[in-house]
């Protein structure tokens, strides 16, 4: 077992630091549906952390607790040490959790580097008159922004499509839009929701590859959901899987893939 | 032939005999057309942010204007009653979202559509409940607007401009450039984009709708109290004016609701056209008063070619 506080160096040799975020004992019920059932896992610091599980199982209501989307009807987020009050979803973006959504969710009358920029308003405070009238604070915060912007655009390989509507993208450069405008937060923690859904195979690649760059080059925490078993395996630190609102089970690849409840679960038991 | 005659060849001379005139017919019908503009950006800026279609926008001028002529009346001097003015639309726009709007995320538009029919008549009975329902004359010269003429004699005719009306397109030109700058530039306008493409994502990045609301119904309120001042200085306070409001429907027709630049253009082209109709061909063989309706007709017939308008996004249905 791991040691809850000090982290864990992975397979590959990058050390993973303390947790970040703690899911603590989260259900949460519509209604008479119990969508999520008692479930608790963390997230540490570094780790690319995969939420698996068949159709239903309820991966996405935990993304969207997590990004206060939903509110847990019990339980806590706990982040960075302490209890995250109820939050709105704004609120919850401000304290550094960006997130992609599983349909795309772009500006898609803005250019792509609009879109970018974007997720840069969490950074930027200079005052309204400032604003209105294009001057002093405003004007260079928009300046520095705009290079950070553009540094994630070239990370991203989206250059030569800067200047584009969004609307006009093909499906695959619009996952990739959708990832640059989270980076560009520079979150603490990146939540992908289907990152890889609807893609082919050499679209799966690069956003494998995309990703994996993300957590080297900047460090950044990601917490993915992820129907592919092999792109989930090959990517992820640790997986915790879920099915039918409950854990069956959580721990590295080679762990969860050795697990009876997992194999149950995705391959059907005989009853 | 008579008839050929008098609709294509005779307006057209009649121009070209008197150019001093015709630029007086050109001038009212900038005048006009840039007053529509203004009142169809309002119109514009909250169905880009919440793609609600505000049929409010028409009382709000009156109700701007009737409070500014209101807030004068009381003794106040002309300024601090345009400032004060300016805080009774914030109210009025935190009021809306809070009250209105807030409950009803999330609810078809045409709910919402129907919502701002009901803040018209609420702001129709509250006017009249504390403004009384006679008409006014606008403060315009305490406001400090010149009220004296420009004379021209242009190609040896004779071209009156009321100063007024200079500052009126002066001012509503400084108040367009100043929109699109803050839309385009800043990190509100672009939020304020953002939030009308996509609700979710810009919840995402960290966008309050609520604050957002807040600001595009304040900003369509300074358009408001702007767009008054200028229209009852011309022809006084009453809530006639509201009737100018439905005039920006065939703009937005024509513009297309999305677009600003759309809403300026449409403004200035329904304000020019309608007015030299009304002197080339309506006076001379309608008999005149087609002021009312031509401005409808004209974008019925754009409608049948370009449904989206001049300017909207196009419409594309994928299949």
């Amino acid at each position: 077992m791991m040691d809850a506080s000090a982290g864990y160096v992975t397979e590959d040799g990058r050390q993973i630091g303390g947790v970040l975020m703690e899911m603590k004992n989260i259900t949460l019920r519509f209604g008479g549906v119990v969508a999520i059932k008692d479930i608790s896992f963390d997230i540490r610091e570094g780790e690319i952390r995969a939420i698996i599980g068949p159709n239903g199982a309820g991966k996405s209501s935990m993304l969207n607790i997590i990004s206060g989307f939903y509110t847990p009807s019990e339980g806590a987020v706990w982040y960075k040490g302490a209890p995250r009050p109820p939050m709105r979803p704004y609120e919850v973006a401000r304290m550094g959790v960006a997130r992609t959504f599983q349909n795309i969710a772009l500006f898609e009358g803005m250019t792509v580097l609009d879109n970018v920029m974007t997720g840069r308003l969490t950074k930027m405070n200079a005052g309204i008159a400032s604003q209105a009238l294009w001057w002093g604070k405003a004007r260079a915060e928009e300046v520095a922004n705009r290079e950070k912007v553009e540094e994630i655009i070239d990370f991203l390989e989206i250059q030569s499509i800067r200047k584009t509507p969004v609307g006009r993208l093909p499906y695959g450069l619009k996952k990739r839009v959708e990832l640059a405008r989270a980076l560009a937060a520079e979150p603490s923690i990146l939540l992908l929701d289907e990152p890889m859904a609807g893609m082919n195979v050499e679209e799966k690649e690069d956003m494998s590859r995309f990703i994996l760059d993300v957590n080297d080059e900047f460090g950044t925490t990601i917490a993915l959901i992820e129907h592919d078993m092999g792109v989930v395996m090959d990517l992820s630190d640790r997986v915790v899987v879920m099915d039918y609102g409950k854990k069956i089970g959580d721990g590295t690849p080679d762990e969860v893939r050795n697990n009876q409840d997992v194999i149950d679960a995705y391959l059907g038991v005989q009853h | 032939m008579d008839f050929l005659n008098s609709i294509l060849v005779k307006p057209f001379a009649d121009m070209f005999e008197a150019p001093d005139f015709l630029m007086q017919v050109l001038w009212e019908g900038l005048v006009s057309g840039i007053l529509y503009a203004l009142i169809a950006l309002g119109f514009v800026l909250i169905f880009r942010s919440s793609r609600i279609f505000n049929f409010a926008q028409g009382i709000m001028v009156v109700f701007a204007a009737l409070t500014l002529v209101g807030f004068h009346q009381m003794g106040v001097p002309a300024w601090i009653s345009v400032v004060l003015s300016l805080g009774v639309m914030f109210v009025l726009a935190v009021s809306i979202e809070r009250i209105v709007l807030r409950p009803l995320v999330g609810q078809p538009d045409i709910i919402l559509f129907m919502a701002t029919i009901g803040i018209t008549l609420f702001l129709i009975g509250f006017g009249e409940l504390i403004f009384g329902g006679e008409n006014k004359m606008m403060i315009t010269e305490e406001l400090g607007i010149p009220t004296g003429e420009f004379i021209f004699e242009p190609f040896g005719g004779f071209l009156l401009l009321e100063q007024k009306d200079v500052t009126a397109v002066a001012v509503a030109a400084i108040l367009v450039v100043a929109l699109l700058m803050f839309l385009n530039k800043t990190r509100m306008g672009r939020a304020i984009r953002a939030l009308g493409d996509d609700h979710q994502a810009a919840l995402s990045v960290g966008i309050s709708l609520q604050t957002i609301w807040v600001l595009v119904w304040f900003i369509a309120g300074i358009i408001a109290l702007v767009t008054g001042i200028a229209w009852g200085a011309r022809a006084g306070v009453s809530f006639a004016l509201e009737v100018i409001a439905y005039k920006a429907l065939p703009v937005l027709m024509l513009g297309g609701l999305e677009s600003i630049t759309g809403a300026i253009i449409g403004g200035l082209m329904i304000g020019l056209l309608e007015k030299l109709f009304e002197i080339y061909w309506g006076q001379p063989l309608l008999g005149g008063n087609t002021e009312t309706w031509f401005a409808f007709v004209l974008a019925l017939f754009v409608l049948l070619f370009r449904p989206q308008g001049l300017f909207g996004e196009r419409i594309i249905e994928r299949v």
